[in-house]
């Protein structure tokens, strides 16, 4: 297949090796992936603080950017921002008078996929140490984030994945269905509520003992990250697409 | 015939308000620790019940498509079932009245008790009376209202505000139920003690008295059946159902919303409400009366249909759906930002992930008063996952807050931090030109962060950020950069 990467805007500034980490796992499978060089964000932080108009520029620009036949699929190592194209598009074209974006926006939508959802439902992976080479020695725990799990309906996929992974111990998060409190610009506009759901995600990932906390979304793990760094508390954050591409040869160190 | 537009109808009045913004309020509210214990203590555990009787149900998911394919017809024909419910209930020896607003309820309620000549009414549970400030107005005019739910009860003996639309009481533990109990009951044994059962009993005592003596009961609804032109009270305790068996007034207050189209639609509802607030498969309680029976129950018997800005709401294409609620209360126990802040933060009667989008949308959005409350949530999803009825709050709350910064924008000549950050990301983020550019920059944010990898500090809003959290040294090339050097360069 030919796969268009959607890299969002926080792992390509921020999280790059996340971005080649998925590109690395789908070459790994036979797969020829894309870097579509006019993507830059689906809007969902404009969209989400109530900025509609300032919005759609960078939305016409997702849509623009990858409504093309140059590729099969589309694939984001994002939960949230795979659900913002799927669900706040339509929205946006809808609240803006816009139908003919609209229905491109769906169709746009509709071959986007969240990067377990395509190695498990499209890719058949069942097994990452078999049929990817993860190996990873270390102990991790994992915080499903909302989007993913609700608006996608990812359920088990990441965390059923993550324990397949060779050399890996993966020890359960207590009330890991609670968000961490990160929410886009909530987490500035209402800190202090932010900050006390993320005080008690902290505590959880501590009371695991894992050297590691791994989820699907670099935007909740940079908030979780930056609470558990500023408690000085030793486990670091990863994103599960880190945790998949590292092999026995070339482990990915903490 | 010409359609004349009478412009967007009337905002609701009345206990619909934050009283300070979200932030605010929950900054304040977060510092109460015992709140916060019982608060959380309560809602896990009515979490976990619901979950489990949820659970028990293999048609559930098809149970919550019905419960919101009913409303969303109910809702599309609203004014065709009021009537037809006003000619049934009618023809059955109800008497219909319809208020505008808040006042107009009021004054509707007021005038109605005034004339039994009573200056005593009993109260069964009921949100609609809470919005309206029924009790206060009551007193005004010379007339005590007496709640007769257990929580509720618990609220006003404590000159407190409900906090939760099911439990008004949630945020009290049971030593201070026992402390409200003993130094407001006229009549108590001076060595109760916390246990719920001798709680229960003293209130009990307290209330059989006024049941006895009460000429008049003013309620709310659960729903009215549009087709028999029945009205219907779901509840726990039976207090409710001595309130509407025993005067010979019976004063029911209701949003117009209430109101479904047939009788058979209460098998669905009847599923959907006991499990999702209280966690049962059944509710103890459930009182359907239609009209007046001769010699039997209340002779007089009214209904007030409230509209105090429901109509408002339901011209929002993209809002009207949760006009669907049935007051379940699953929302908010599920609520990562309820459970710590409390309902009192939300101002409105109506707190928690629902409150946030309905209290503006009978209002309107640009009462300013609450245009922090689409806010007050981080789009966990939990409640519309819980919601039995599938009113997707956020995404309502999303729209909401477009519609704050509209409203904003028009009024605000100013612009803000936010305006300028979105504005300029606007930019930013609409080509992958101009993030390309922007981040040639990364490397000077390595240089801010310094030796040990770490940004600790943002001046302006970006400060709500570093108060807990730190930023990680960016890298010193995006991933763009590195796909053009490496992967296109090839
Ligand atoms: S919005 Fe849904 S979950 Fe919340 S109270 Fe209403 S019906 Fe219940």
């Amino acid at each position: 297949m030919r796969i268009a990467l959607f890299a969002t805007c926080i792992v390509d500034a921020m999280y790059p090796e996340t971005a080649k980490s998925t590109v690395k796992l789908l070459e790994r499978l036979g797969h020829e992936v894309i870097f579509p060089k006019a993507q830059a964000c689906c809007g969902q932080m404009h969209m989400n603080s109530g900025y509609m108009p300032e919005a759609l520029p960078v939305v016409e620009n997702h849509i623009n950017a990858f409504d093309t036949d140059d590729y099969d699929v589309a694939v984001a190592p994002s939960g949230s921002c795979v659900a913002s194209v799927k669900h706040q598009h339509p929205y946006l074209a809808d609240r803006l008078g816009k139908p003919e974006l609209k229905e491109r926006a769906k169709a746009v939508g509709a071959r986007t996929y969240e990067l377990t959802q395509l190695l498990v439902d499209v890719l058949g992976i069942t097994n990452a140490a078999e049929q990817l080479g993860s190996y990873f020695p270390e102990t991790i725990t994992y915080h499903p984030s909302c989007h993913g799990m609700r608006s996608l309906g990812l359920g088990d996929r990441q965390l059923d994945l993550l324990k397949t992974v060779g050399g890996i111990t993966v020890n359960e998060l207590p009330e890991a269905d609670q968000c961490c409190g990160f929410g886009g610009t909530f987490s500035i506009k209402n800190a202090d509520v932010s900050s006390a759901m993320l005080d008690d995600k902290v505590k959880n990932i501590c009371s695991t003992g894992a050297s590691a906390c791994s989820g699907g979304d670099a935007s909740c793990l940079m908030h979780i990250g930056g609470g558990l760094s500023r408690t000085g508390a030793k486990p670091k954050t990863l994103h599960l697409a880190d945790i998949l591409a590292s092999t026995m040869e070339e482990t990915v160190s903490l | 015939m010409t359609q004349v537009f009478l412009g967007m109808p009337a905002g609701g009045q009345g206990n619909l308000f934050e009283s300070e913004p979200f932030p605010k309020a929950a900054h304040r509210e977060l510092g109460n620790t015992q709140m916060r214990k019982n608060l959380r203590h309560a809602t896990h555990t009515i979490r976990d019940k619901r979950l489990k009787v949820v659970g028990e149900l293999p048609d559930w998911e098809a149970l919550r498509d019905a419960g919101s394919v009913i409303k969303n017809n109910s809702m599309a024909t609203l004014e065709e079932r009021l009537l037809e419910f006003e000619k049934n209930f009618t023809a059955r020896g109800g008497i219909v009245h319809w208020a505008r607003d808040a006042d107009e309820a009021n004054q509707i309620v007021t005038d109605l008790v005034k004339a039994t000549g009573s200056t005593e009414v009993v109260k069964v549970k009921s949100m609609a009376t809470q919005e309206i400030g029924l009790n206060e107005h009551l007193e005004t005019e010379g007339i005590s209202a007496f709640e007769t739910d257990l929580a509720e009860l618990i609220v006003q003996l404590g000159h407190d505000k409900p906090s939760h639309i099911l439990v008004p009481a949630i945020h009290k533990n049971r030593t201070e139920v026992r402390d409200i109990f003993l130094k407001e009951m006229p009549v108590v044994d001076p060595n109760l003690t916390d246990e719920p059962a001798k709680l229960a009993e003293a209130a009990r005592a307290h209330l059989r008295k006024k049941f006895l003596a009460a000429k008049v009961a003013i309620s709310g609804a659960n729903f009215a059946l549009a087709d028999t032109g029945t009205l219907g009270v779901v509840e726990s305790e039976g207090n409710g159902r001595m309130c509407l068996t025993l005067p010979e007034t019976l004063i029911t207050v209701m949003g117009i919303e209430k109101v479904l189209p047939q009788w058979e639609d209460i098998e669905v509802f009847m599923q959907l409400l006991p499990r999702s607030s209280t966690g049962e498969r059944m509710n103890p309680y459930t009182s359907l009366w239609t009209g007046v029976t001769e010699d039997d129950g209340p002779q007089n018997v009214h209904i007030v249909l409230l509209d105090n800005g429901r109509t408002r709401a339901l011209a929002d294409r993209f809002g009207r759906t949760a006009l669907n609620c049935i007051r379940c209360s699953a929302c908010m126990n599920v609520c990562p930002v309820y459970e710590r802040t409390g309902g009192h933060a939300y101002g409105s009667t109506y707190p928690g992930p629902i409150g946030a989008i309905l209290s503006p949308l009978l209002t309107g959005i640009e009462v300013e008063e609450n245009g922090s409350l689409p806010y007050a949530s981080s789009l966990c999803g939990a409640c519309y996952e819980a919601c039995p009825v599938k009113i997707n709050i956020p995404e309502i709350l999303v729209h909401l807050r477009g519609e704050d910064v509209d409203a904003k924008r028009e009024k605000h000549k100013l612009p803000t931090q936010m305006d300028l950050l979105m504005k300029g990301g606007s930019w930013a983020l609409g080509k992958g030109k101009n993030i390309g550019l922007l981040e040639k920059a990364l490397p000077l944010g390595r240089l801010a962060a310094g030796k040990d990898r770490k940004i600790k500090k943002l001046p302006g809003i970006a400060a709500g950020w570093t108060q807990s959290r730190d930023i990680p040294a960016p890298p010193s090339k995006s991933f763009r950069d590195w796909w053009s050097d490496e992967k296109e360069s090839k």
